[in-house]
């Protein structure tokens, strides 16, 4: 009998091959979180990626498109589950998504044994980017540490003397930290580490900044918590006295929810809604006309992986059946990013600009404004840890 | 010594709010014997009711109240519809029951509000900070959670102690049976006590939504801390939950402060700050586990337990 199972399916396998051969469609894998409180987030990627795709006509290199997306309910058993499946029963060419670095640490195994191509849209698993790094796995994103680093340097341009900062006791909470502490030149007066899902009112380590009274505050905390830091920044009486700097704090997700609260405070990032180039501005503009809210960064990260995608598929003439020839191809990012310029490095992150941003208040809304340049062309510093070459 | 007393009122805020949920559930589990597992449900509708009436009214204040008996009715009605069918049962039962609940309630704020929390605006009065000593400023919103939750404490407690309808809890929680026998009303009196409960849980619910936003499941993580409040304060007892609750919050929040300065003096600067926050988190269990040592059935249990 397994026998039999097996003469089967190797028949079936030896069938399918020619009809892969000629490639009658380019398959997608998207893994991200599409239930719970954070699902607003893989709604938005989803989103993006949709649109990227109706732009170039649902079609890459003259092949239809299929685009399977699963929910990885933020749970790293879970996200590995669904990605075992895309690459097993699916048999994708090409997997993205990704939110979690804790999803995308469970996941990448499978991926990377199967050399299914991964196109990272968020997760910025700092290893991935060094030691773990794969020929085949990509990034439209960033590392952990990436960012608080830009906003290090910028805060060391401006003279900022001292910093306190507070962040989730998690490894992505630590990795961003880490990132301000290794390039912050000036004093650090305290730092605060807090539990990392369930605390969320922070009224003493907020007492504890006041006593130390600093020049300058630097958090770290996505999703929920962001909101609530900020409200709670905002009643301390600190919001305005203390400069605040934060990473993945603010989107234009958590930003109507924060409100007055978000008012001055900065970050960085590799995008903005308002970086004046052309794909952007189409990015954009169609978003808000379908539907009816700003993309954010996330959506932006998609976007520009479906992008990337087609301009591979497109320059291997729809032919998946080199995967040399369509990782030379991904290598060159030949395709308009909506952050501007954008190639890879050897580890294939992204060597891209970071820009500073604030909120403002404009006609009764609030929007993130690029107030100036951070960084240019940064490459992270795990690249030198990438023994692929 | 400023830091101190600050980090003193922060406990108190903290406790007074565990207070607020810890009553209803010292109450229910104590007089009607009911493990409710929903009770942070309730919290949590308590927040989302506050956030919606406020918006709809304009008023903050009018939102409050309009959302304090809309959480009211809404624990009655819960009473009436599913806990009636539970009293006298296992308490395995009740704990399957509520859990079924937990999980309804999530699914229908996600279906009625969308999965992405609500914010409660605070009016200008409240969302600034006043200096109570000078140089001491102190937000004006933690402040008049202290004052309000000390007054429905007071209210509380005068009204179990000095009236018929506390009298009667405090009846029901040494023995239930003998209340029904003297011809009291026990299902009304369920009815109504479950739905105080339910109204204080809610007030401490709207109370932290203009400090955490309301969110999908934020009851959960709190009704573990209350708990522990009510294990420590002692099944039943108002006065057990009102110490225990002040105690967890001063315990939280001081420890929180003032631990990683004491591991930095005996301990290497990295591997403070990593036990440290691991350590603080458990302090509020670690002082549960001496409490039910040296006394195991709490500080202060309810008489005839």
């Amino acid at each position: 009998m397994k026998k039999l199972l097996l003469a089967t399916a190797a028949a079936l396998a030896v069938g399918a091959a020619p009809a892969s051969a000629q490639s009658k469609s380019v398959k997608i894998g998207f893994v991200s979180t599409f239930s719970g409180p954070t699902a607003v987030i893989g709604n938005d990627m989803r989103n993006a990626f949709e649109l990227a795709l109706d732009h170039m006509g649902r079609k890459m290199g003259g092949l239809p498109v299929e685009v399977i997306y699963e929910d990885d309910q933020q749970k790293p058993e879970v996200g590995r589950q669904k990605t075992e499946k895309l690459i097993q029963s699916d048999k994708v060419d090409f997997i993205s998504g990704y939110i979690w670095s804790n999803v995308l640490l469970a996941s990448v195994k499978p991926v990377i044994e199967a050399k299914t191509f991964l196109v990272v849209a968020n997760a910025g698993l700092s290893p991935l980017a060094g030691e773990m790094c794969s020929p085949n796995v990509f990034s439209t994103s960033w590392t952990n540490d990436s960012n608080p680093r830009a906003v290090a340097e910028y805060m060391n341009k401006k003279g900022v003397e001292n910093v306190y900062l507070i962040g989730p006791n998690y490894a992505a909470g630590k990795e961003n930290l880490g990132g301000v502490k290794a390039v912050f030149k000036g004093q650090l007066m305290g730092e605060d580490y807090t539990k990392w899902p369930d605390q969320l009112d922070f009224s003493a380590e907020l007492s504890k900044i006041r006593a130390a009274n600093p020049k300058a505050v630097y958090t770290f905390f996505p999703g929920a918590a962001g909101v609530q830091f900020l409200n709670q920044y905002a009643q301390a009486g600190l919001q305005g006295k203390i400069p605040l700097y934060t990473t993945f704090v603010i989107d234009s997700l958590s930003l109507p929810l924060q409100k007055d609260a978000a008012l001055g405070v900065i970050q960085a990032l590799q995008w903005s809604a308002d970086l004046p180039n052309d794909a952007n501005k189409k990015f954009v503009a169609d978003f808000m006309a379908k539907h009816k809210a700003e993309p954010s960064f996330y959506g932006a990260q998609s976007y520009d992986a479906a992008d990337l995608i087609a301009s591979a598929v497109a320059a291997v003439k729809g032919d998946l059946t080199n995967p040399d020839a369509v990782r030379a191809a991904l290598r060159k990012a030949d395709f308009k990013s909506v952050r501007g310029a954008f190639k890879f490095g050897p580890n294939n992150y992204p060597i891209q600009n970071y820009y500073m941003q604030e909120v403002v208040k404009e006609g009764g809304g609030y929007r993130l404004k690029t107030v100036a340049t951070a960084v240019e062309n940064f490459q992270d510093v795990h690249a030198i840890k990438c023994a692929m070459k | 010594m400023l830091l101190f007393v600050e980090q003193c009122l922060n406990g108190l805020q903290v406790g007074l709010l565990l207070f607020l949920l810890a009553a209803g559930l010292t109450l229910v589990f104590g007089i009607m014997d009911l493990v409710n597992l929903a009770h942070g449900s309730l919290y949590m509708l308590g927040a989302y009711f506050a956030a919606t009436f406020t918006a709809f009214t304009g008023s903050f204040l009018a939102g409050v109240a309009l959302a304090l008996g809309a959480t009211l009715i809404t624990g009655m009605a819960v009473e009436v519809i599913a806990m009636r069918r539970l009293y006298g049962r296992d308490h395995l039962d009740h704990v399957l029951g509520t859990f079924g609940l937990i999980l309804f309630f999530n699914e229908i704020v996600r279906l009625v509000w969308g999965p992405e929390g609500r914010n409660l605006p605070l009016p200008a009065w409240l969302s600034k900070s006043i200096e109570i000593l000078p140089g001491f400023p102190y937000s004006m919103y933690r402040l008049s959670i202290i004052v309000v939750s000390l007054a429905v404490a007071l209210a509380l407690y005068l009204v179990v102690m000095r009236t018929r309808f506390g009298m009667l809890v405090r009846a029901g929680a040494s023995n239930r049976e003998m209340v029904g026998a003297l011809g009291v009303n026990i299902r009304l009196l369920y009815t109504f006590l479950f739905g105080v409960g339910a109204a204080l849980a809610g007030l401490a619910g709207m109370m932290q939504a203009a400090i955490l936003t309301a969110q999908i499941g934020m009851g959960e993580n709190i009704l573990i801390l209350a708990f522990v409040v009510i294990i420590i304060g002692g099944i039943g007892s108002i006065r057990g939950a009102f110490i225990a609750a002040l105690f967890v919050g001063f315990v939280d929040t001081v420890g929180r402060t003032f631990l990683p300065e004491l591991l930095k003096l005996t301990l290497s600067p990295t591997a403070a700050s990593t036990a440290a926050p691991a350590l603080s988190s458990m302090l509020i269990y670690l002082l549960m586990a001496v409490v039910l040592v040296v006394r195991p059935s709490g500080l202060f249990p309810a008489a005839g337990r």
